[in-house]
């Protein structure tokens, strides 16, 4: 039994709006869930239903081995963390801090060790006596965690809680969950809209459309092994190049050229029953040669460590990912290369992986 | 320069101009108060008073006759204060409840709810009069100062419930939210979070209510009894009160010991006034 299971939850509003259609989930102790998703897709409902403020209109929700679904959240051993923070602005640190063990009736003195055990591990130690709104954005983060930690509950919920932060303080903060992660080994599920967020902090990421979950995986299967196009289009930026093929019976082109296949997904295109499929590619597979498909360079994004080209084939527009910087300029004539097993492909019907 | 000075004058006369002739009645009432039964006889009622007297005031507190009785507006004072207390503070405390649930525990029907509490506030106040009064006969509290009490509280929750509600709508949900999963209950989170976040439209509604409820003298005069007529009553039956010379300067007194308490609220509460009609703006 994992640590949280997630039994095809369905929610529905007045019979007609399926927000969710039926999700499972499980997560042993210790990992880290992503859940992940453009906004609607339901993300932040089933945290809501996980941490006790919303219910599901079928299906189970455990924690540990307890059926939790229909319990109130304070019963639930959770803490979360809000996108707002949402700090009581009357008390101070501290007291935001202890007030989850207040409501508890912890002993004075508990509290107190508890709030010094927080403040220590979080470094907020001389912000205890201020009011939040003393506090700056990066602070705030820090107390809204503590607040969380401080009843070392069994299971973490974060909703969105880096989207109000300046982009170097999320990278920053990104850090610090992590590391706070591998340090306190609380299960923990975390909902971000941010592809970045959900690589570099995931155990598990759950990408979810629509009220249903495209893929759940480990972060490389969700990179290196897309479940469908949306998968391969949301995760990864520049997103995945993605060229119409039709499938020949021994391989696929596009506009008359032929793309490279490895031998299984050569195999897979011959058995499918659809001959239109989509090629997908990731940018970073792609690099400039002597030889290969040709076509004219028509946009250069240099990033710094490495640079964005965009190149207009005869198949189709294609951006390529090269390191460090691109001698070259826009309108030139140039060469793309990638090797076979780089590819993707998927049904274009149905949008699901092929082979 | 020359030019924008004497648009500053121009500017400071109007102004000045406008504040002398709100303010002349509230001089004239002072003076008058202030002046002996002769002075105010001789007609002049600009005039200072020559021989300044706190004789009127006396008399319009302990002695006056409001209809048969002659004992000024002192009973009808504590009167009021007995029954503008608790309703302010009950009528009150019923809207934050009301706006507390209104904004942060919505259910299926409460916008509906609010919608009809709003005509309370809309509603004149004439049309309640028979209706309040049967009910307040069905109770067993009609002509009390419990019943004129209950009035009050009645007909203040639209107001102070609007005033809450807007006001707590502005307030997070994640706030509720959090707190929810720190343990609090409906009631913790009230008391501990949402009340110490109030004070601006706390200071608002007591003050609006105070005023309301002081003030009215239709509520007042329809269903007090006989030893529970507020003020307003009272002051009404002072000036009423035909003997053979009308006493100016007691009338003035007694409509100043009146008009007081909402004054003196309105100088030691007013910035909180100001500041929490247009706190709206400000975030929690």
């Amino acid at each position: 039994m994992g640590a949280l299971s997630i039994q095809g939850i369905h929610k529905t509003f007045n019979q007609t709006t399926h927000i969710l259609k039926g999700i499972d989930l499980e997560i042993e102790a210790g990992e880290f869930l992503i859940l992940v998703g453009p906004s609607g897709c339901g993300k932040s409902t089933l945290l809501n239903m996980i941490a006790g403020l919303d219910h599901p209109t079928s299906g189970n929700i455990l924690i540990g081995d307890r059926d939790v679904t229909y319990l109130p959240s304070k019963d639930r051993d959770i803490a979360m963390v809000f996108q707002s923070y949402a700090l009581y602005p009357n008390m101070s640190v501290a007291q935001n801090i202890a007030f989850g063990l207040e409501i508890r009736k912890v002993p004075k003195a508990e509290r107190e060790a508890a709030v010094q055990r927080v403040a220590a591990m979080l470094q907020i130690g001389h912000l205890l006596d201020r009011k939040p709104g003393q506090l700056s954005g990066g602070q705030r983060q820090r107390v809204a965690m503590g607040r969380a930690l401080a009843r070392d509950p069994k299971l973490f919920l974060f909703d969105e809680p880096l989207s109000n932060l300046d982009a170097k303080l999320r990278v920053e903060m990104r850090a610090e969950i992590k590391q706070l992660h591998q340090r306190t080994k609380t299960t923990t599920v975390y909902v971000t809209h941010d592809q970045v967020e959900a690589m570099t902090l995931g155990d598990r990421i759950a990408v979810m459309k629509d009220g249903l979950v495209q893929q759940f995986g480990t972060p490389a299967e969700i990179y290196t092994r897309p479940a469908n196009r949306f998968v391969a289009e949301f995760i990864g930026s520049p997103a995945m190049n993605m060229v119409d093929v039709q499938s020949t019976g021994h391989g696929v082109n596009a506009q008359g050229v032929a793309l490279q296949l490895a031998d299984a997904q050569r195999a897979a295109a011959a058995q499918h029953s659809a001959n239109d499929l989509v090629y997908g590619l990731r940018p970073e597979a792609i690099s400039f040669a002597d030889q290969g498909v040709p076509g004219q360079l028509s946009m250069i994004e240099p990033t710094g460590p490495e640079t964005y080209a965009t190149v207009d084939t005869a198949v189709g527009k294609l951006t390529a990912r090269v390191p460090g910087v691109l001698h070259a300029r826009v309108g030139e004539t140039v060469h793309l290369q990638w090797s076979a097993d780089q590819a993707h492909l998927f049904d274009r019907a149905s949008g699901m992986r092929v082979g | 320069m020359n030019r924008i000075n004497l648009h500053r004058l121009v500017l400071w006369g109007i102004l000045l101009l406008f504040a002398l002739w709100f303010l002349a009645p509230l001089y004239v009432m002072v003076v008058t108060s202030l002046k002996d039964a002769d002075q105010v006889r001789s007609g002049n009622l600009l005039s200072l008073p020559t021989a300044p007297t706190l004789s009127s005031w006396s008399k319009a507190w302990s002695t006056a006759c409001t209809g048969v009785e002659c004992n000024g507006l002192q009973p009808f004072f504590w009167n009021s204060v007995l029954m503008v207390v608790p309703a302010v503070l009950v009528s009150t405390l019923l809207g934050s409840i009301n706006g507390y649930v209104l904004s942060k525990w919505k259910f299926r029907g409460s916008e509906t709810m609010f919608a009809f509490m709003l005509f309370g506030v809309f509603m004149p106040m004439q049309v309640v009069l028979l209706p309040m009064s049967q009910v307040l006969g069905w109770l067993g509290i009609a002509s009390s100062v419990w019943g004129l009490m209950a009035v009050h509280i009645v007909a203040g929750i639209p107001s102070t419930t609007l005033f809450f509600r807007n006001y707590y709508v502005g307030l997070p949900d994640e706030l509720i939210k959090a707190a929810q999963l720190d343990g609090a209950s409906f009631w913790q989170i009230f008391w501990r979070i949402v009340i110490p976040l109030s004070t601006p439209i706390l200071v608002v509604t007591l003050i609006w209510q105070f005023t309301n409820i002081w003030n009215d003298f239709l509520y007042g005069v329809v269903f007090s009894g006989a030893d529970s007529k507020p003020i307003t009553v009272g002051l009404n039956n002072l000036a009423n009160t035909s003997s053979s010379v009308k006493e100016y300067n007691v009338d003035m007194a007694a409509a100043l010991i009146a008009a007081l308490p909402t004054l003196f609220v309105y100088v030691v509460a007013g910035k909180y006034f100001v500041r929490g009609l247009t706190a709206g703006a400000v975030k929690g």
